[in-house]
Order: structure tokens, then C-alpha cells, then sequence
């Protein structure tokens, strides 16, 4: 508890101070599809991410790295209302999604996610037949007719369609690891979305197989806009055109919150970070 | 109790010794009671199980004729010969009407309970009054029907006794889908949810499919129990002796009923009649099971 004394002799100012964030790199042209302003999200009392600001580039891939806890996924979530369904997640600032705030009354969070589909960390595709897989997001959105050539396209797309085109009508579930989720890839492809978030999807796959989400993902850029948390940082540089660094930091009250640390061009960032946390960071001191 | 120790065999390379005379004696009659103590369970449980079928078939099967399932129920249990018809036609209406009443309904409670009510309060108060209801005796279910409908209807109908049993099978129904519907993961919602379906979509189109297997079992164990009982079936339903096929007009009967009112006589004839009676209700809810276990595999997820 903050006492009265500690109230008067330092005031809330300290608590409200700008958010510690370095961006370099200034001279972004503004080819953002989303921006992130002064986010927060708590989930009950519990603030879990302060006052988060950040730009999303339309077909680039932007990472986000940074130690266990430090709310990467959380804000991963925040993009396209998926902490919605948990009880207590409270998000404040604004989301913007072509300037529009996704958290405004109007907006129905399934027109959001139809438009910013989510790959989740662990492969979970339904029990359903490889086609059936594909199709559910076409089928759920009312997409008539020609379901073959859309399942074919986004099983291409995920570099699946090969593997797999001898046996659509058996279980995903026979799948391999890797190969489940390039399903997933494929399934959230096939509604065409905008923006694609990708919560650490390579972190139950084996070197090879996230490999080969990772040339994927580079492919992908194309078409879809990326946004991809990760625990290893070769991989954000292997993948990333822009890295945000977060990490956890610990409050006059003893709380602990995700903070945005440095938001910069992948090679900046590792090469010439601006920030100290940054630098311990990536260089083994820290995490 | 001593044991001897055992020879040890040393390999000839000479590395460790990895035949089960490595293990200590202790170790090994513990493993040979478990075996042993598993086998009596297994034998304990399979005995009762085998010696009802045994009995119902030989008892049963003396009787067992096509004139036995198509006539009509003799007015007198003295009289030889006659069938079972009017009951067979009754535990299929009435169990089938109050399937049909109660399944839809506890699958849709349940989906209310697991997706949408959670740990609200409504959520917990329905949970907490099925719970209560599954352990109302059947007996007490049939004097509410009686009291609730036969006497506002002012007659005996095979209706009312599928009411009273959907009133019993409606908690089970619920509770066992609910726990179907806990076990489908969280992630299969996420995905669903983070491709743009709709609650309801997600609902009908990912969750159940996941849980239907198990939704079967246990509505089918709730129709078995059903089709047994007999204490309401007396109540409500009264009794005939030749075919109703009416549920709305007229008494009806049912098979249990006919076991108990049967057996219960002194005479060979109708003790003759309860077998087969017994007989054809275990036949019937065998038949419903199979059934229903093919229908439930065309909806159900591929696991494989």
C-alpha cells in the first residue's frame, strides 16, 4: 500500500511518468496498419503491461521478444480482443487498427478477428479432417461454393498443400507437429485476414520444422501484415523487419509489469541498441 | 515369511544383471499380489455380470417366440401362452417420447452451464438442483407426476409416464454433458474464436462435434436407467393388455412393470412371462446402445 506521507513527499507524477521508451530509427514512413497507444491492460487489480506504444508496419514482420512474464503475449493478445474471454482482463488506451480503436463500444470483437486471425503457440487444430480444418473459416463465414480452390490456395500458401494433398479427408491429427501448425497457418489464412499474430509458434516444433515456418512467414509478407512473439531471439532476427523489446520491470509497489523497453529496425536493435536493458538482453547478461 | 534369495546370474560381459532375479524379494511378491489382487477384482466383477445374462437367457429364452413379442398381454396371469406386445410398444414409446424430451433439454442445460453460465450464480444454482434431482427416488418422481399432470389431466397416460422418466433421466443428462463439454480443450475455443466464429458457431460447430462421444454415453446410460424403472410406470401409467399406441389417450404399460406385476404371481405361466420380459428389455436396451453408438460416430470428431 502507498501510504499518505509517501503520497505528499513524492508525488503521483513519478507513477505517470512517460513510458521509458526509445524509439529510433525516427523517420518511419507511416505504413502502419495498426499503432498501439499508451496501452495497459490489467487483468483484475493486477496491472500486467503499462502504458505501451508501438506502431504495426503493413507487410512487414514485427517481433516481440523480451524475458517470461514481461506481457509480450498479453499485448499480442490485446491485438485482436482475444484476452476478451478471460474474466478480469481490463484494456485501457487505444488500439488502432487503420485508425479505428478496436476496444471502442461499436465494435464487435468477431469482425475484429475475422480481420486479424491469431497462430497460437501450440499447434491446435480441430478434430476434424485436414480439409474440414481449412474450410471451417470459410464455412463459419458464410463462404459458398468453391470451398476446393480456397482450401487448395491457403494449404499452398502454407507450403502444406504437397504433403497433404493425397489426404484431405483424414484426421489433422495425424499430422506431425511442424506440419499441424502449418495447418493452423493455412486455416487462418484461408479467411484472408489483414494482420496475422503469431504467439511464439515455433517454440513446440523441432529445428527443422521451424525452419520451414520461418521461410513460411518470410512468404507471407506478401500478403499479410505479421506480428510474432518469440522467446528465442535468433529467430526474431532471422524473421523481423522491426523488434520491440519488453521486459518486466518492478514498481514502487513491489508489482512487477511489462514494460516496452526499445522498439527499432531488427538489425538496429541487435546490432546497436539504444537502450542498456536492451543490450544486457540480447547479450546473455540478463534473462 | 523368508525368501530365498535367488541364483544370480551374472552376463558374460560382466555388466550389470538386468534379468528380474535382480529385484529384491520384496519387490517381487509385491508385484505378484497386485497381478493377483487385480485378476480377483477383475473375475468379482465379471461373476454377478455373467450369472444375470446367464439366467435371463436360460429363464428367458424358454419363452422367447415371435408369438411371444407380437401378442397380446392373457387378462389372467393362471393362462399359458399370450406375450408381451403392449409392453414392448410402451417402453418404446414412453422411453423413446422421454428421451426425446430430456436429451435435447440436458445437452442444451449443459451447454448453458460449461459456455455461457459458468461459475455465475444462475449457473450454480441449476447445477446444485440437478445435482438434488438425480437423487430423488423414482418413486417420489412418479407421485409428482401424478400429482402434477395424471390428476390434472384426470387420466393415466403412457405420456405421463414418459414424463416421469424424463424428469428422472434430466439430470443425469446434464451433469454427464457437462463434464463431456469440460474435457474439450480450451485451445479448440481460441482457434475457433481467433478465425471469427461466433460463440453459438464455436458452440455447435467445434465443441460439440469434440464431445458428442461422450454425450451418448451418457445420455445412453440415463435412457438404460430409464427403461428400467418401474415404480412410475405403475403410478402413471396404469395398465392394458393389448397394444396402445396412443401416448396421450389411455393407460399403457411398459416392461418393467410387467416384470414386477408378473413375477409376483404363484404361477408357473406368468413367472414364464417375467423371464421373457426381462429378457426382451435387456435385448431392447442393448439394441439402443449399438444404435445410438453408430449415429454418435457420424458426428464424431476424428481422432485419428
Amino acid at each position: 500500500m502507498v501510504s499518505d506521507t509517501h503520497l505528499i513527499t513524492r508525488p503521483s507524477v513519478t507513477v505517470h511518468a512517460p513510458a521509458a521508451v526509445t524509439t529510433s530509427g525516427a523517420a518511419f514512413a507511416d505504413t502502419s496498419v495498426m499503432r498501439l497507444r499508451d496501452v495497459s491492460v490489467h487483468y483484475g487489480n493486477y496491472e500486467a503491461v503499462r502504458r505501451t506504444s508501438m506502431p504495426i508496419q503493413r507487410n512487414q514482420v514485427t517481433a516481440m521478444i523480451g524475458p517470461s512474464g514481461c506481457g509480450k503475449s498479453t499485448v499480442l493478445r490485446t491485438l485482436n480482443r482475444m484476452n476478451d474471454s478471460i474474466p478480469g482482463a481490463r484494456v485501457s488506451g487505444d488500439v488502432l487498427f487503420h485508425g479505428q480503436d478496436l476496444y471502442a463500444r461499436h465494435v464487435d470483437p468477431t469482425q475484429v478477428r475475422r480481420r486479424i486471425g491469431m497462430v497460437f503457440q501450440k499447434p491446435n487444430p480441430f478434430p476434424k479432417s485436414i480439409y474440414d480444418n481449412v474450410a471451417y473459416g470459410l464455412r463459419i463465414n458464410g463462404v459458398k461454393g468453391r470451398l476446393d480452390e480456397h482450401v487448395e490456395a491457403a494449404l499452398t500458401q502454407a507450403a502444406l498443400w504437397d504433403e497433404v494433398k493425397d489426404k484431405l479427408r483424414t484426421s489433422a491429427l495425424a499430422l506431425s507437429g511442424g506440419q499441424q501448425q502449418r495447418l493452423c497457418i493455412a486455416r487462418t489464412i484461408a479467411v484472408k485476414p489483414e494482420v496475422i499474430l503469431m504467439d511464439e509458434p515455433c517454440s513446440a516444433l523441432d529445428p527443422i520444422a521451424t525452419a520451414k515456418i520461418e521461410e513460411l512467414i518470410f512468404e507471407l509478407t506478401h500478403d499479410y501484415t505479421i506480428v510474432i512473439v518469440t522467446h528465442n531471439m535468433q529467430q526474431a532476427a532471422r524473421v523481423s523487419h522491426h523488434t520491440a523489446f519488453f521486459t518486466a520491470e518492478v514498481d514502487e509497489r513491489q508489482e512487477r509489469h511489462g514494460r516496452l523497453v526499445e522498439f527499432s529496425p531488427t538489425d538496429q536493435l541487435f546490432t546497436n541498441p539504444a537502450d542498456k536493458r536492451t543490450e544486457d538482453y540480447i547479450t546473455g547478461r540478463f534473462g | 515369511m523368508t525368501l530365498t534369495a535367488p541364483p544370480t546370474f551374472r552376463p558374460a560381459g560382466g555388466g550389470p544383471d538386468l534379468t528380474r532375479a535382480a529385484l529384491s524379494g520384496r519387490r517381487r511378491l509385491t508385484n505378484h499380489l497386485a497381478t493377483a489382487a487385480i485378476w480377483a477384482a477383475v473375475l468379482l466383477a465379471v461373476v454377478p455380470l455373467a450369472l444375470v445374462t446367464y439366467t435371463v437367457i436360460t429363464r428367458g429364452g424358454g419363452v422367447m417366440s415371435l408369438s411371444f413379442l407380437t401378442e397380446d398381454i392373457p387378462n389372467s396371469y393362471r393362462r399359458d401362452g399370450g406375450g408381451m406386445a403392449p409392453a414392448i410398444v410402451g417402453t418404446l414409446l414412453i422411453t423413446g417420447t422421454a428421451a426425446l424430451m430430456a436429451i435435447p433439454l440436458g445437452v442444451f442445460g449443459a451447454i448453458y452451464l460449461n459456455e455461457y453460465g459458468k461459475q455465475r450464480p444462475l449457473a450454480r444454482l441449476i447445477r446444485l438442483m440437478a445435482d438434488v434431482m438425480t437423487g430423488v427416488p423414482s418413486i417420489v418422481m412418479g407421485l409428482f407426476v401424478y400429482l402434477s399432470w395424471v390428476l390434472l389431466v384426470g387420466a393415466q397416460t403412457g405420456f405421463a409416464g414418459a414424463l416421469a422418466l424424463a424428469c428422472l433421466m434430466l439430470p443425469v443428462v446434464i451433469r454427464s454433458s457437462e463434464e463431456m463439454l469440460r474435457l474439450v480443450p480450451e485451445e479448440l475455443r481460441q482457434a475457433s474464436m481467433a478465425l471469427g466464429a461466433r460463440k453459438w458457431q464455436t458452440t455447435l460447430t467445434v465443441v460439440l462435434p469434440a464431445a458428442i462421444s461422450g454425450i451418448t454415453s451418457g445420455s445412453l446410460l440415463a435412457v438404460a436407467r430409464a427403461a428400467g424403472e418401474t415404480a412410475p410406470i405403475i403410478i402413471v401409467t396404469g395398465i392394458v393388455f393389448s397394444p396402445n399406441w396412443n401416448l396421450f389417450d389411455g393407460s399403457n404399460t411398459a416392461l418393467p412393470a410387467q416384470i414386477f406385476r408378473n413375477a409376483s404371481q404363484p404361477f408357473d405361466a406368468a413367472q414364464d412371462r417375467a423371464w421373457g420380459a426381462a429378457l426382451t428389455l435387456i435385448v431392447i436396451v442393448l439394441g439402443c446402445t449399438v444404435l445410438a453408438r453408430l449415429i454418435s460416430r457420424r458426428f464424431a470428431t476424428k481422432e485419428r
